[in-house]
């Protein structure tokens, strides 16, 4: 089982160590992502209470299945605990369906509201194409500052496994195809997004994660 | 450009890698974690570990040799074999898997599929369907080949879709273990009936078996396991043979 530790973060600030709160909001499992920090050596803590993400100096929001799981972040008070930390401006990775939150809306659950960070809204492929979008493609990488993808050349191939797609936006900073160009990363001062999923995409996915680490 | 995986896949019994030839046979070829590393190293683009026993004995999968496995592991996780019910999938995935295959169960009761797709996503779950030649047409079988089902292999892969796969991992038992190369007819048959992507299994003895169930068998990936444990061609090898024959591969790996 993973372990829940709701107090960890104010624990390890103590010993000055940069938290990383993982925030559990019940969809899909979360070992993956936990273990990939795990592997970089980098204190996590995954967590469901919105005090735990306010304490934190980092927020992963991973996210696998529908978006209407993320309607569970606004019962539980998470929503507030990381636009205001977004506010703050402490760093925040959203992790596919985390980062198709990040934008205000998805054809996939129109009724749920996501943070609105971009205008768009999050759409379904084409039906020439199958879907889910499952395995790996390349990123096009359209802006060379990212901090999220420093070291990462142009043409790397990085795991996704989604439905639906971000379109192109002023943030993206890596474009991917498939039944035509969206969004693999997003990118704009303490906000990050990836829709592939970097803790399953080998040595390049551990980069970026450890890029994350060290903003 | 979205590529073709190449997956490697890990029969497991009693926590130890087996492989036999047409479900029978086994042979020991070593260490779960060690070997799923390897192939990792490699440039394996997917893992899936199957407890190849765990149905036909009844018992739960090795939760601690997934464990010990994912560990490790920063490229896609999939365990089968054993998965009856929603909590044997959330154990798996707790112990770091990212996605479960399922047959047996869920052929008994396909609401299994959806089950654990409304919980996990439709991403995290595989139906599996052994398929075997039967005239014209092709059945699906269970228990580890053991028990012919009554359902058409093209058809229940459309209804597992409908119910929520994610994917389907097609193995031939005709050809399983032969090296006689996969049956591109039965893989193009359903992966031209359903939307979400066929892997296919059974059969590879050379890396032109690839190459043709890629064009003629429009599968989206392949998986092999004897064709690696034995020495016969490693996946850096295999994936530039698919490379130069114009398969779109992940390279450098």
């Amino acid at each position: 089982m993973l372990a829940r530790q709701t107090n960890g973060a104010a624990a390890a600030k103590h010993e000055g160590t940069v938290v990383i709160a993982i925030v559990d909001y019940k969809a899909g499992n979360l070992a993956s992502v936990k273990k990939a920090f795990d592997h970089l050596s980098a204190e996590t803590v995954v967590t469901a209470d919105p005090a735990a993400v306010q304490a934190a100096e980092k927020i992963i929001l991973p996210g696998v299945g529908h978006f209407a799981a993320t309607k569970v972040l606004d019962d539980a008070g998470l929503r507030e605990a990381i636009i205001e930390q977004i506010e703050r401006g402490v760093p925040f990775l959203g992790i596919c369906v985390g980062m198709q939150w990040m934008l205000a809306s998805s054809e996939e659950a129109p009724d749920v509201h996501g943070l609105a960070l971009w205008p768009g809204e999050c759409s379904r492929f084409p039906s020439g194409v199958k879907s889910p979008h499952v395995g790996w493609n390349s990123l096009h990488i359209r802006n060379g500052a990212s901090r999220l993808l420093r070291g990462i050349p142009d043409g790397t191939f990085v795991y996704f496994t989604h439905s639906y797609r971000v379109p192109l936006l002023s943030s993206t900073v890596a474009e991917c195809e498939y039944g035509g160009g969206f969004s693999a990363a997003v990118e704009q001062e303490n906000m990050f997004g990836a829709q592939f999923h970097p803790e399953k995409s080998g040595s390049a996915g551990l980069r970026m994660l450890e890029n994350f680490c060290q903003i | 450009m979205l590529t073709k995986r190449i997956i490697a896949c890990l029969d497991v019994d009693a926590g130890r890698v087996v492989k036999g030839t047409q479900f029978l046979n086994l042979r020991d070829a070593g260490d779960p974690a060690e070997l799923a590393a390897a192939h990792s190293a490699a440039g394996a683009d997917e893992l899936v570990l199957l407890d190849i026993t765990a149905t036909h004995e009844r018992r739960a999968t090795l939760l601690e040799t997934v464990r010990r496995t994912a560990l490790e592991l920063f490229v896609p996780f999939t365990v089968g074999g054993g998965v009856r019910t929603l909590e044997d999938a959330g154990a798996i995935f707790d112990a770091g898997a990212d996605k479960i295959s399922i047959n047996s169960a869920a052929i008994a009761d396909s609401s299994l599929i959806t089950c654990i797709a409304q919980r996990f996503g439709s991403q995290a779950v595989i139906v599996a369907i052994d398929a075997k030649r039967n005239g014209n047409g092709f059945q699906a079988w269970t228990s580890g080949g053991r028990v012919r089902s009554e359902k058409d292999a093209v058809l229940w892969a459309k209804e597992a879709e409908d119910r929520g796969a994610g994917e389907i991992l097609l193995t031939s038992m005709d050809r399983d273990g032969t090296g006689a190369g996969f049956d591109c007819e039965l893989t193009r048959a359903i992966s031209q009936t359903v939307r979400i992507p066929v892997i296919a299994s059974g059969g590879a003895g050379s890396a032109e078996d690839f190459v043709h169930v890629f064009r003629e068998g429009a599968a989206d990936a392949a998986l092999a396991a004897s064709i690696f444990h034995f020495g016969l061609s490693s996946i850096s090898d295999l994936k530039r043979h698919l490379l130069v024959a114009g398969i779109p591969m992940r390279f450098p790996c």
